[in-house]
Order: C-alpha cells, then structure tokens, then sequence
C-alpha cells in the first residue's frame, strides 16, 4: 500500500470537453443497464489525459456525478490504482521500473540519471518539462531496464540511452519508441532463434 | 527444440501482419464455425483431453474450469467471460506479445470460450499501463466486428459482444475476484471464496476468468487437436509454452517452447547462455517473482513445467524465468521482491499489509548484514504467519520468495551478519520490530 492524498492546489473546476463527453457515453455503454460505475477507471483515466496528466479533485467530483456515484466511492477508486496522479506532473512523466527483473539489468542506474537531471521523486523540473518516479514492475522484463514515458515503452536501456532520450525529447525531436538497440520487439537481441522462415 | 510448424503464436515478434488477413493466413479463425458446431460438450471434453493447465500462474486445468460453469441460465442471469490481462507478475511480458502481435487468436479463443460456457458477453482487462497493446486488441476487435465474426448473428454461430476494459496500475487486480472487484468499478479488492466466480462473479452473475494465453491457445487446440497439444511436455504438463527470459542471461527473450525443456536447453539455445558461463549461474526464480528461488545446481537440468519445479519447492508460475549470475546480490533481489508486495498489497487482510512491509524492512537491514542471526528464524516464522492467512494468495506470494531466499541463502546472510558485526559501527543492532 502507498499513502495516497489529494494535492493541496486544486483546479476549482473540471469538466469533459465535447469530444470526451461524447467519448465517456460509448464507454458507458459497454456495461449492462444500471452497472455505468464499471465505467470508473477509463473515464478517471480520461479526465486525467485532459487535466493534462494528473487528476484533481474536481475531476473526481466530476466523474462521480457523471456516473451517478458517491463522490467517496470514487475518491476511494482514485486513490487506489496508482496510475492516477493526485498531483501534477512534467511534460515528460518518467516511470522507471525498479523491480528485480529491471533491477537486475541496471534500474538503479536510470534512477541515477533521473535524479541527477530532474532531482527528487515527484519534483517537476523547473521547465516544467520532467518528472519521475520509480514504479513496480511494467511487464517488459525480457527487455529490462526500461521507463514508461507518458504513453510509451522505451526499452533496453543504459543511462546513457536514457540521457539521449531526454535530450532528444527536450528538444523536441521524434524519439523511436520500444527497443532502444537493434531488437525486434522481445525477440533475442542477436537474432531470431525460432520463426525464421517465411510467413506461413 | 519445437518445430516452427507446432508453435501457436507464429507473430510473436511483430513481423508479420498483426491484423485479421495476417492473422487469417496464420490460420486464426479458420473453421471456427465448424468448431462451435461441434458442441459444447465436444469443446470441453477436447480441452480437458488436451491437459492444457491455465497459464496465469495456478495452473488449473482449463478445460475442467469452464465445464464448472452453468450449462444454462436457469435464473434468468447471463454467464459472462472474463480475460485476465492484467498482466503484472514482476518478469513476465507474454500476454503482451500476444495482445499486440496475435490479437486475433485471443479474439477468437474469447468468442468459443464464451460458446463453450454459455456467455454472450466477454470483458478482457487489460492493465492500464498496456495502453498500446490496448489500443490494438480493440482495433483488432473492430475488424472482427466489421468482418462479421463477432456480434449478434455473426458468420460463427454464436451471438458474442467482446468489449476491453482496463485498469490503472493495482497488481492485486491480477487475482480473480479483485478483477472482478475491479471490473465493476470498485478498489481492487479481493472477494472470499465460496462462492466462486462460477456462481457469483461479474454483477453478481456466473463469471470464468481465464488468462490471456489459456484462451489464446484454445482454438489451435480445437483446430489441430487434444492429441496434438499433449503431446509436448511430459505426463500432466502437456503443450507448448511462452516463456519470458530476463535477467542475466546474453540475450533475454520471450520465446515458445514445448513443455518440460531442460532449463540448460532453453537458455542456451535461445538466450545465447548465462552472462559469463554456465559457472557463473547462482540461482533462478523460474516462475516470475512469486515462486521461490532456486540454486544453480537444482535448476540447471530441471524440466522447465510445474509438477519439477514443484518438486524443487518452486514453481513454474507464469514461467516468467529471472536468471541471476554470481554478480547478483541475492539479499536484495529479493528485498527489493519484498519491496514489491509491500507496495502491491491492498490492505484488506491484517497479516499482509503489515506482514509484506516487515518482511521488507528486516530483509533491507540483512542485505547490510545490518541485524542479529535469531531474525533470521523470526524472518521465517512470520513468512509463516502471512502465509494461508490472507483472502487471497497474495500474502503467500509475498511469502514465499522470503522462504525461499532462506532455505537456500541462510549461509550468505549470515555471513553478512558476521562481517557487519566484525566492523565498528556507531549505530546499534536493532531487534526485529525496527
């Protein structure tokens, strides 16, 4: 468990842009009749994605209403799942995996790295553009170490990658996604020992 | 080695087409019309026959789990399926090689798991942090709709509605009931069993959850037969398997494999061996981080499947396979494994939540040495106590690495005692309780 609380500096309202009022119906619809709180999780998330990363109260609020739940029930959802940052974040929001299958390959070194250019856990860079924190496990072990940056999987990395990365990322470049190295996806990094041939 | 011909997801690595004409010419979704004709009872008896255990962890058999559920709906409540792919157990990573680059087979084995127990409606969660793989499964989802082989009066012949659902980073939404919990939009926590989601599941409503590769594997079964399947692997361990190679190995990898390959064999012919030799091997957890570790001498010729890592007090889990060379330091892999449960546990049962954060705090102080020789029986017995008193096996999971990490590195913890103890230090030995 992790203590979990709302940020002291809230938004004093929230509310669905058109698109994603019309995007949260669809989900809704998804459940049966009267079961709309199924819908919780990807609308939190939504609103999240249009806070611009992090989640505040009157988001919760928000949804809450929206789902015709108690505004306790879904404070309760939001605090709970750790993707929802109760606090805002840098552009850029780096996860490190820091669980031993990343660990082992040299998480501890890319947490070096985030602190050294960023500083502490949570801290958002004085550009606004970083911040990090040290996840558990993102299952993409076979290519440890790796970091989530907001949506994507960079993965295979070395501190040196992962400084790259960021400066490539500060100065707006176009980054390749996934794998780091010369790899297919999961596959061994020296060359495929299986699925050789041609499609069959 | 497995031939390429007898491997299921023949896209593991994403170069082929991952959409339905690619997925087609693999043969995804070939006669699986004829498959559903055949019957429900045809389905389950084949499944069963092919000894395929399930692939989340547990490794219940999968075709005896969805014979336990109602034949039909005598009250008027809907049978639903439930996909786990909430995948999370710390070093595994297959089911996300399949959502991204096989969706298509996991479509299809949802659409006759669903015939084979009577549900019209399936949910996959997916877990939050998967947002590109989520992403894809719905868009293959979309051309299974748009080619007519998912909704109502589909070109199957059975009316199915598929929807993904996902979660926001709670590895305790990978135990059934939490998922479920998690699914009806509430805090991930775990229900007490009876009843089973097989009467009292999703809403309230008969509920099988299978994880993603059970389901994914179920219609080449069907296609290419029982008889086929089982016969990989040894007696009560049959099929072909992915399993996810991290840690100190040359090349880690997810890669498909018969059941039972000698551990040797997997790693050399796939993983370009252990860093440094096979002298250099200290100990693998077999099973993602769940299951206790293993010293290099008993895993080196072990057949990779559940009934020989039992035997060896371990387990194959998800066979999420973390390989350590002798550069690891043991102590804190598995801390830092501590370290994991203690953040993941929801709070719900008293030994858990305060039993995975002690375990953690006294196993930081070991790895310094940093502690007296009699915690290390204290250690074990409340490993013991969170063990089997908890609603769900997350108290066990926690429990066992620590076990483990006892049983066969009691030595080199106590070394580190002996040194630490052998130096001057300001600061006093603490007891146990911090």
């Amino acid at each position: 468990m992790s203590v979990r609380r709302l940020a002291a500096e809230q938004p004093k309202s929230f509310s669905f842009n058109k698109k994603n009022e019309e995007w949260a119906k669809k989900q809704i619809a998804k459940y049966p009749e009267g079961r709309q709180a199924s819908a919780v999780i990807p609308l939190l998330w939504q609103a999240q994605k249009q806070a611009g990363g992090w989640l505040p109260e009157a988001a919760i609020r928000h949804v809450a209403d929206m789902l015709g739940m108690a505004h306790i029930r879904v404070l309760e959802v939001a605090t709970f799942y750790t993707m929802f940052n109760l606090e805002p974040v840098g552009e850029y929001f780096i996860q490190v995996c820091g669980t031993t299958p990343c660990a082992l390959r040299g998480a501890e070194d890319l947490i070096k790295v985030c602190k050294k250019r960023i500083g502490e856990q949570r801290e958002v860079s004085k550009d606004g553009k970083f911040s990090w924190l040290e996840v558990e496990c993102l299952g993409a072990c076979v290519n440890a170490p790796m970091v989530q940056i907001n949506d994507d999987y960079y993965e295979d990395l070395t501190p040196e990658l992962l400084e790259k990365l960021m400066n490539d990322l500060k100065a707006g470049k176009k980054v390749k996604v996934g794998p780091q190295i010369d790899r297919q996806y999961s596959a061994p990094s020296g060359g495929l020992t299986t699925l050789k041939g041609e499609e069959k | 080695m497995l031939a390429d011909k007898d491997r299921i997801f023949r896209n593991l690595y994403g170069v082929h087409d991952w959409g339905l004409k690619g997925a087609m010419q693999r043969g995804a979704w070939d006669g699986t019309k004829a498959i559903i004709t055949k019957g429900r009872d045809w389905i389950i008896n084949e499944m069963k026959a092919s000894g395929l255990r399930g692939r989340g962890g547990a490794g219940f058999p999968t075709g005896l789990k969805w014979s336990f559920m109602p034949k039909e709906s005598t009250d008027g409540r809907p049978s639903y399926l439930v996909v786990n792919a909430d995948e999370s157990e710390p070093g595994t990573c297959k089911d996300r090689e399949i959502m991204r680059h096989d969706p298509h087979l996991l479509i299809e084995g949802c659409l006759i798991a669903g015939f084979a127990m009577n549900a019209h409606t399936g949910y996959i969660y997916v877990r939050g942090e998967y947002i590109h793989e989520r992403e894809r499964l719905e868009a293959a989802i979309e051309q299974a709709y748009e080619a007519g082989l998912l909704g109502k009066k589909n070109k199957c012949g059975w009316d199915f509605d598929l929807y993904v659902h996902h979660g926001a980073g709670a590895y305790i939404c990978g135990e059934e009931t939490a998922l479920l919990e998690s699914l009806e939009g509430k805090k991930g926590m775990p229900r007490l069993k009876p009843p089973f989601p097989a009467n009292v599941g999703l809403y309230g409503c008969p509920t099988t959850v299978n994880n993603v590769e059970s389901i994914a594997v179920a219609p080449d079964i069907l296609r290419r037969g029982a008889a086929w399947f089982s016969g990989f692997g040894r007696p009560n361990n049959a099929g072909t398997k992915l399993f996810c190679v991290s840690g100190h190995v040359n090349q880690p990898c997810n890669v498909e494999e018969a059941m039972s390959i000698p551990f040797r064999e997997l790693i050399d012919k796939h993983c370009g061996g252990i860093r440094g030799g096979w002298d250099n091997l200290l100990a693998c957890i077999p099973g993602g981080s769940s299951v206790p570790i293993v010293p290099a001498a008993q895993i080196v010729d072990c057949p990779m499947d559940f009934d020989a890592l039992k035997e060896l007090k371990s387990g194959l889990g998800t066979a999420a396979v973390i390989v350590m060379d002798k550069s690891t330091d043991v102590v804190r892999a598995i801390a830092r494994i501590s370290y994991f449960y203690k953040h993941e546990s929801c709070g719900q049962c008293t030994p858990c939540r305060e039993g995975t954060g002690w375990m953690w705090r006294v196993l930081t102080r070991m790895a310094e040495g940093r502690a007296q020789k009699k915690e290390i029986d204290l250690l074990l017995d409340v490993a013991g106590q969170v063990e089997g008193h908890t609603i769900c096996a997350l108290g066990d999971a926690a429990a066992w690495p620590v076990q483990g990490l006892i049983r066969h590195f009691r030595h080199d913890i106590e070394k580190r005692i002996d040194d630490y103890a052998a130096n001057p230090h300001s600061d006093s030995v603490l007891v146990a309780a911090e």
